[in-house]
């Protein structure tokens, strides 16, 4: 459309109709088949894709005047920093709450992940991802919590290197792009990985570093097939890509000393 | 039988988890404890996430003192807080950082490798620790990773995806358990405990939007205070200076951007006039210049005033002198500055958190422009009554930590207060007193006769099958809405009493209307209408209890401002709020009770200077 030679009473007449056009995947049981419904809402500026979840919720009745029911989804802070409101979104992997409407092409196409099994529509269970956490001993062990002074100086850059990886809020984004990684087996994935190291370069999660990473190689560390889509996804631009570099050395170091028989 | 005692969690935040963790650690030798978490959300998805700016511990380094830590927050209060809980907190505050960095939080390092500090409202000294500008988020995550350490060890159960209905009293009243049901299969369900620790933070979802996270929805506060648990200071609700909007909810933007050197401002206009503290008149700033407001009528303070200050000021900037950016309802909060002068890498290392937010929901960079903020519903200072030693509420056997209790922050509370009230009460007071009265009950919860938890599940059923049921024509996002707007017009920043009334009137008319709603989906797997309308019904009460504690409190405190009564009253107010439910006219019985003085005596609130601790 050329705007230019719009006149303006048409731009208004244009803003006036303008409509936001949705598709959302559905499927109201995990034995049951998805399908695809149409939504069209009037529109407004700086909507997000929760905001259009929260306006289906309201009234849920689709493009062909069908009413159909409120879509389930998991959704809580709000803000990217839960974690809870992951989904597909004109196919790319992304938190609802910060894709905004006035961003996306329409009709904007939601899906949920799919490499997590399916709860009801939009909602999926990633209680793997928890999981996992467990495998790799993800906290620092502490003697007791009793007060005895602070932990180890630490100096700036170190303190920046962990906040970026504690950052992770176990989102899945990383996962669900990771042509390697499937909620079955295999491949542990980056989420674990850089979590991994976060305790290995803790000077109190060290004591355990040697564990994590043979539960690392255990599930399938040398996988990786540096595709690099997690770094590209991940919302809170974690680098992931170093943790995979880092936790290969320490892999190689670990082999290299049982191999020198050296403990 | 087995002798093994269990003590129920309701919510996972900083307040469950770090009760969850003291739990462990004092009954790890014996293990004959279990620990069962009830929550929403994975826990590590809880809204504690959302704490942005850090957390406060007196600092020996900046000349403070866990006493004036302890004056500040009282002070800061306006002296409704009890005194000896906040006296042991800020005591223990200094520990309680050592803990967590024990613990791994990645806290702002000085270049020596020391934890940083940074100032944050209501204080002249830098007392806030904090890791960029998501400390509720790495606080959270440290204490999940030790009670997944926990939970591999067999001693915590999580239930996660469950929500909490009610508590199962026994016939003396006592609690012996709990009835919750499954958000994914709709199972309701008993169990057995103890003891409870509810730990569900504050209602936020009762002013429809607001800060607070989709899991805020009070039910669980609610449920209790239907059940005869007293209900405290519902009327103190914090309206949070700096936020930004949104349909679906108000976004933080944290008091460290002012603690790092942000500035609050919009055009000076000196055709304009206010009225100083002394009564004297002055002019808006100066025409074509910025007026950085809170720094000119606030001196000592600035930008850092407490929060019902700067809320009360941006209010007025916009309403009454109708100085809001470009006519909106907006003021500017601005740290471009900070970028310009120490570099964009600085500032993010300490505010990247809540400027990437702000990028990515409003599409301006704030280290180039300011950032358009408006003040929003932000935590409930007022919550569950419980006593001041061992925060029991009136229900023998249930305890509280968070948000949800009422004890610590009077009529206004300090920024980074709140993740240390957390911690505190689980760590020190209802994470230990919870397992004290578990272990010594004199009758064992799995003793009582299954009929009490029989009975209890039925009522829950029952209630369940009449909401499934409804058909209506009402819906029910719509009433959560109409709520949602008549709370946030009338029971925020200014309150009147004529509004008051018509607001629980009107209340009133929307609980009626809520058995003409219509649960949109009959389902029995993940059925989120259903859940939704149970909360509803649930928060209509809760507002209630705000709005009329708020009606018959005619003074002026804190976040409780009514211009018909524009002073603090002392002599009638200096006194807790107490509601009650009262089942035969379904709405809260009013009553009051003293206020712990005993450290601290009350004095004029004046933050155009400094506050010196009178001690």
């Amino acid at each position: 459309m050329n705007t230019a030679t719009s006149t303006a009473k048409e731009t208004e007449s244009k803003i006036d109709t303008k409509t936001i056009k949705f598709q959302i995947k559905r499927q109201l049981h995990p034995e049951q088949e998805a399908f695809w419904e149409e939504y069209e809402v009037p529109y407004k500026p700086s909507l997000n894709i929760i905001a259009l979840l929260m306006l289906q919720n309201t009234n849920p009745i689709r493009t062909d005047n069908q009413t159909s029911t409120p879509v389930a989804y998991q959704a809580n802070c709000l803000e990217e920093v839960c974690g809870s409101c992951t989904m597909v979104i004109n196919g790319k992997v992304r938190q609802a709450c910060s894709a905004l409407v006035d961003k996306l092409e329409q009709p904007i196409r939601i899906e949920p992940m799919s490499k997590f099994p399916v709860v009801r529509d939009l909602w999926v269970n990633r209680s793997r991802m928890f999981k996992q956490l467990e495998w790799i001993q993800a906290w620092n062990p502490l003697d007791h919590y009793a007060p005895i002074g602070s932990g180890p100086a630490i100096d700036p850059d170190t303190q920046q290197k962990a906040y970026n990886w504690s950052r992770c809020m176990t989102c899945g984004c990383c996962l669900e792009s990771c042509p390697q990684w499937s909620a079955d087996e295999g491949f542990i994935g980056p989420q674990a990985i850089a979590q991994a190291m976060l305790f290995n370069s803790h000077p109190t999660g060290k004591t355990k570093a040697d564990l994590r990473v043979k539960a690392l190689m255990d599930n399938g560390l040398n996988v990786c097939g540096n595709a690099q889509n997690c770094a590209a996804v991940c919302p809170k631009e974690l680098d992931l890509i170093g943790a995979i570099s880092e936790a290969n050395w320490q892999a190689t170091k670990q082999l290299a000393k049982t191999f020198f028989g050296r403990h | 039988m087995s002798k093994q005692t269990t003590i129920a969690i309701i919510g996972g935040g900083l307040g469950g988890l770090s009760a969850a963790m003291k739990i462990c650690e004092l009954t790890r030798e014996k293990k004959d404890v279990v620990v069962q978490i009830f929550s929403l959300v994975p826990v590590k998805r809880s809204h504690s996430v959302c704490a942005q700016g850090g957390i406060n511990a007196a600092n020996k380094v900046a000349g403070d003192s866990p006493y004036q830590h302890f004056d500040d927050t009282v002070y800061g209060g306006d002296f409704l807080a009890n005194q000896k809980p906040v006296k042991a907190m800020c005591e223990a505050a200094p520990d309680i950082i050592d803990l967590f960095d024990r613990l791994g939080v990645p806290f702002n390092r000085t270049s020596e490798g020391h934890i940083d500090r940074r100032r944050f409202g209501g204080a002249l000294h830098p007392r806030t620790a904090y890791a960029g500008a998501t400390t509720g988020q790495q606080l959270l995550y440290a204490l999940d990773e030790q009670v997944r350490s926990f939970e591999v060890e067999g001693m915590v159960q999580k239930f996660e995806g469950w929500e909490y209905l009610s508590a199962v009293l026994d016939d003396d009243g006592q609690v012996c358990g709990l009835v919750a049901q499954n958000l994914v299969t709709m199972e309701l369900k008993t169990f057995v405990a103890d003891a409870i620790i509810v730990a569900t933070g504050g209602p936020g979802l009762v002013y429809g939007r607001s800060t607070n996270s989709v899991s805020n929805n009070g039910l669980a506060v609610s449920s209790l205070y239907h059940q005869g648990a007293k209900y405290a200071n519902a009327e103190f609700i914090q309206v949070h200076p700096t936020a930004i909007g949104g349909d679906d909810k108000l976004r933080l933007m944290s008091e460290s951007a002012r603690g790092e050197g942000g500035r609050v401002w919009v055009w000076g206009d000196s055709s304009k006039n206010y009225l100083d503290i002394h009564g004297n008149q002055k002019p808006c700033g100066e025409t074509g210049k910025p007026w950085y407001f809170l720094e000119d009528k606030y001196p000592a303070y600035g930008n850092l005033v407490p929060r019902d200050i700067a809320t009360r000021e941006i209010f007025k900037v916009v309403y009454e002198l109708k100085m809001g950016v470009e006519g909106r309802p907006f003021v500017y909060l601005d740290v471009s500055h900070i970028a310009r002068e120490k570099g964009s890498e600085y500032l993010d290392r300490k505010l990247k958190g809540i400027l990437e937010i702000y990028e990515k929901f409003k599409g301006t960079d704030p280290h180039q422009v300011p950032m358009e903020i408006f003040p929003a519903v932000h935590y409930s200072m007022g919550g569950l009554w419980c006593d001041d030693e061992t925060f029991m509420t009136n229900l023998p056997g249930i305890f509280t930590a968070g948000e949800c209790d009422f004890q610590f922050h009077g009529a206004n509370r300090l920024g980074a207060n709140s993740l240390l009230s957390c911690v505190f009460t689980g760590l020190y007071i209802s994470g230990p007193e919870a397992l004290k009265f578990a272990k010594n009950r004199l009758k064992p919860a799995q003793e009582i006769h299954t009929a009490v938890f029989e009975r209890a599940l039925q009522k829950e059923r029952d209630f369940l099958n009449r909401l499934l049921k409804l058909d209506g024509k009402e819906n029910p996002r719509k009433l959560h809405l109409e709520m949602g707007d008549v709370m946030t017009q009338n029971v925020t920043i200014v309150r009147e009493n004529t509004t008051l009334y018509e607001t629980d009137q009107k209340l009133q008319q929307l609980q009626e209307r809520f058995w003409n709603i219509t649960v949109p989906d009959k389902s029995t797997w993940a059925n989120q209408s259903l859940r939704y309308a149970h909360q509803l019904y649930y928060m209509l009460s809760l507002a209630r209890v705000i709005t009329l504690s708020a009606l018959k409190r005619n003074e002026s405190r804190g976040a409780h401002f009514k211009p018909e009564f524009p002073e603090r009253n002392d002599e009638e107010f200096l006194r807790t709020t107490i509601a009650t439910y009262d089942p035969n006219t379904n709405s809260p019985q009013i009553s009051y009770e003293p206020v712990d003085l005993s450290q601290i005596t009350p004095r004029k609130r004046d933050y155009t200077k400094a506050s010196v601790a009178a001690k």
